[in-house]
């Protein structure tokens, strides 16, 4: 207490700034949300169960999580090569490819369902010879997995890349002269310099997957238990004018989604304090 | 540990950083580098160590050539200027890095690293910060750090790049002293890169001084100060009053003026000539080489900093005694006491 009243003397604007941030996300975030929360308990505590444990919501939420969670960790290891390839290495075309990365960002989700689904089909680029070894991507849930691993690669590249940029050459060039190995570099050194980054890139990919809805639907056949995520799940059940359905579904991906960002969130905590701000 | 450098060049570009060096470092000694930002004093230290390879030239360690090792083999601790410590690890981790990435076969048990980081921490005297982190340290906690974690390996040399460069003036002479009385007890091969005269001057036993991608001078601290061998170590070690003289017929002029100073030996032709501050020595007017205007007089403890505007046209800084008092207009006589002339 006495270190906020403290910093209110010191730093003026702290009432007016506070106000405007509370205000803003509650318009924003919190009332949304609340209103969410407020419509679930329209349902008996009976209902809610009933739809959250059926076989195809806990399916729909076990392949929205599980393929997030498996994209996101793709995610965190190719991204991070991305990165130390565009920070560390000078090579032609790497202004191109930097840019590159940001195209998931700006794509519509829809065009790149459309595209990922036409590169994937049986008779696609990338589809046929996949096809000829006998994995099929389209219309199954590893087309959901390729498409949530599209639109999470740029989280990761985006939030390891600056941090990796910071760290000094000379923190490497002291790691060679006591005798450390490059591996034992980047093992040691680098990576624990990069943990907190690493973390919330993957916080942030899987975040992304979990929500994700407009690339996802083209590709992934959307059959029901095996390649239905749970959004469009919602949205089928808002189709079927079942709003009590989708708000519980909705409710449930909240929480989870929640408990596993303030998870994250403390670890990446725990990594920082570890990584001190020099 | 020897250390022999032979011809080595190293260019950046167009610009040529070690332009033909050629030193040799005795074993046990602390060398100091010396020369202004671009001298190439860095580049060396860093070609030594194998954080930088030359274009060409020999660099060996007790005869053997180092340039086959990488840093990682060469067994030489390296001192950065910003101190380079791992921040994600305590102090203690960061003293034994060095011990616990050693290659399995050779690696110490757990208790003997944990005595050897002891007995380093206790040496640079900071054993009571061993479970803080750097960015809990002052610069020159961190500096001592930086050290202890070099001297870890238990280096054949060690090579401190500006180590006092980025502290405050207190804890740099502090640093300084600390410095040389470590080095007396541990007698490893040390050379260290500064470009403050005064720091080369108090630490070290020889200073090798560089400009432009050469060596100018190497000599104990006596002997460059007391007999610079060019013009460039006399005006940038100590205060110097340079002025521009003519050497013709045996004799030195300054301007119109023949002064009457020896020119033995001296090439005819254009000059210069270096003073010390003080060797500058005022008399009555006609009664040196120089005559001149005392235009402002500023005391400082026991010496009065007098500018002279020299007639002939220079003006010039002297430290004079406090025993005759200057003031602003006298006119004045001055003898240069010694003095070092160089051609061009």
């Amino acid at each position: 207490m006495g270190a906020i009243a403290a910093r209110r003397r010191t730093l003026p604007g702290f009432g007016l700034t506070m106000g405007l941030t509370l205000t803003w996300l509650s318009v924003i975030i919190l009332i949304p949300l609340a209103g969410l929360l407020l419509k679930s308990t329209e349902l008996s505590l009976d209902q809610f169960w009933a739809i959250v444990s059926s076989r195809r919501t806990l399916n729909a939420l076990r392949v929205s999580f599980g393929l997030a969670f498996a994209a996101a960790c793709v995610n965190l290891v190719m991204g991070s090569i991305v990165v130390w390839a565009l920070v560390r290495y000078r090579f032609p075309g790497r202004r191109i490819f930097d840019a590159i990365v940001d195209v998931p960002f700006a794509l519509p989700t829809a065009v790149a369902g459309v595209a990922l689904t036409s590169l994937f089909a049986e008779k696609g680029w990338l589809g046929a010879p996949l096809a000829a070894l006998g994995i099929k991507v389209a219309f199954t849930p590893v087309g959901i997995f390729v498409a949530m691993i599209f639109i999470g690669i740029p989280f990761v590249v985006r939030t390891v890349q600056p941090v990796l940029q910071d760290i000094d050459a000379e923190i490497e060039e002291a790691a060679g002269s006591l005798g450390a190995s490059r591996w034992q570099t980047i093992i040691r050194v680098i990576l624990p310099s990069l943990a907190p980054a690493l973390l919330t890139g993957l916080a942030l990919a899987f975040a992304r997957a979990v929500g994700e809805y407009g690339s996802v639907i083209f590709i992934a056949g959307n059959l029901p238990n095996v390649s239905e995520i749970a959004p469009l799940l919602i949205v089928i059940r808002l189709s079927e004018f079942r709003y009590a359905d989708a708000t519980a579904i909705a409710v449930v991906m909240l929480v989870v989604s929640f408990v596993i960002i303030f998870a994250v969130n403390r670890l990446q905590r725990w990594a920082q304090d570890r990584v001190p701000v020099r | 540990m020897t250390i022999e450098v032979k011809n080595l060049v190293k260019k950046f570009g167009s610009f040529a950083a070690l332009d033909g060096v050629d030193l040799k470092v005795n074993d046990g000694e602390l060398l100091a580098l010396l020369g202004p930002s671009g001298s190439g004093k860095t580049t060396l230290l860093r070609i030594i160590a194998g954080l930088d390879w030359p274009d060409s030239g020999e660099v060996a360690f007790n005869g053997e050539d180092a340039l086959a090792q990488g840093a990682r083999e060469r067994h030489v601790g390296f001192v950065f200027q910003h101190y380079a410590l791992f921040r994600h690890m305590s102090v203690f981790e960061n003293v034994a890095f060095g011990l616990r990435v050693q290659p399995r076969a050779i690696r110490k048990d757990e208790a003997t690293i944990r005595r050897r980081v002891k007995e380093l921490l206790d040496l640079v005297q900071l054993d009571w910060l061993a479970d803080r982190y750097p960015s809990q340290l002052s610069g020159g906690q961190r500096q001592r750090i930086a050290l202890a974690r070099a001297l870890a390996i238990e280096p054949r040399i060690l090579l401190l790049d500006e180590p006092f460069g980025a502290l405050d003036a207190k804890v740099r002479k502090e640093l300084r002293k600390w410095l040389r009385s470590l080095h007396h007890e541990i007698h490893v091969t040390s050379i260290f890169v500064t470009h403050d005269q005064e720091e080369a001057l108090e630490v070290a036993n020889r200073v090798v001084v560089m400009d432009k991608g050469r060596i100018e001078q190497i000599g104990s601290p006596d002997d460059v100060y007391e007999t610079p061998a060019t013009a460039f170590v006399h005006g940038f070690i100590g205060e110097s009053i340079e002025l521009p003289v003519h050497v013709v017929d045996g004799a030195v002029r300054f301007g119109e003026r023949a002064l009457n100073l020896a020119a033995d030996g001296l090439a005819p032709g254009a000059s210069k000539l270096f003073v010390r501050r003080h060797d500058m020595l005022v008399g009555p007017p006609g009664s040196g080489a120089f005559e001149g205007a005392v235009q402002h007089v500023r005391n400082f403890g026991p010496v009065q900093r007098a500018e002279v505007a020299l007639s002939g046209g220079e003006t010039i800084e002297i430290d004079a005694p406090r025993d005759r008092e200057l003031r602003a207009g006298d006119t004045i006589g001055l003898r240069p006491r010694r003095y070092r002339i160089f051609a061009g």
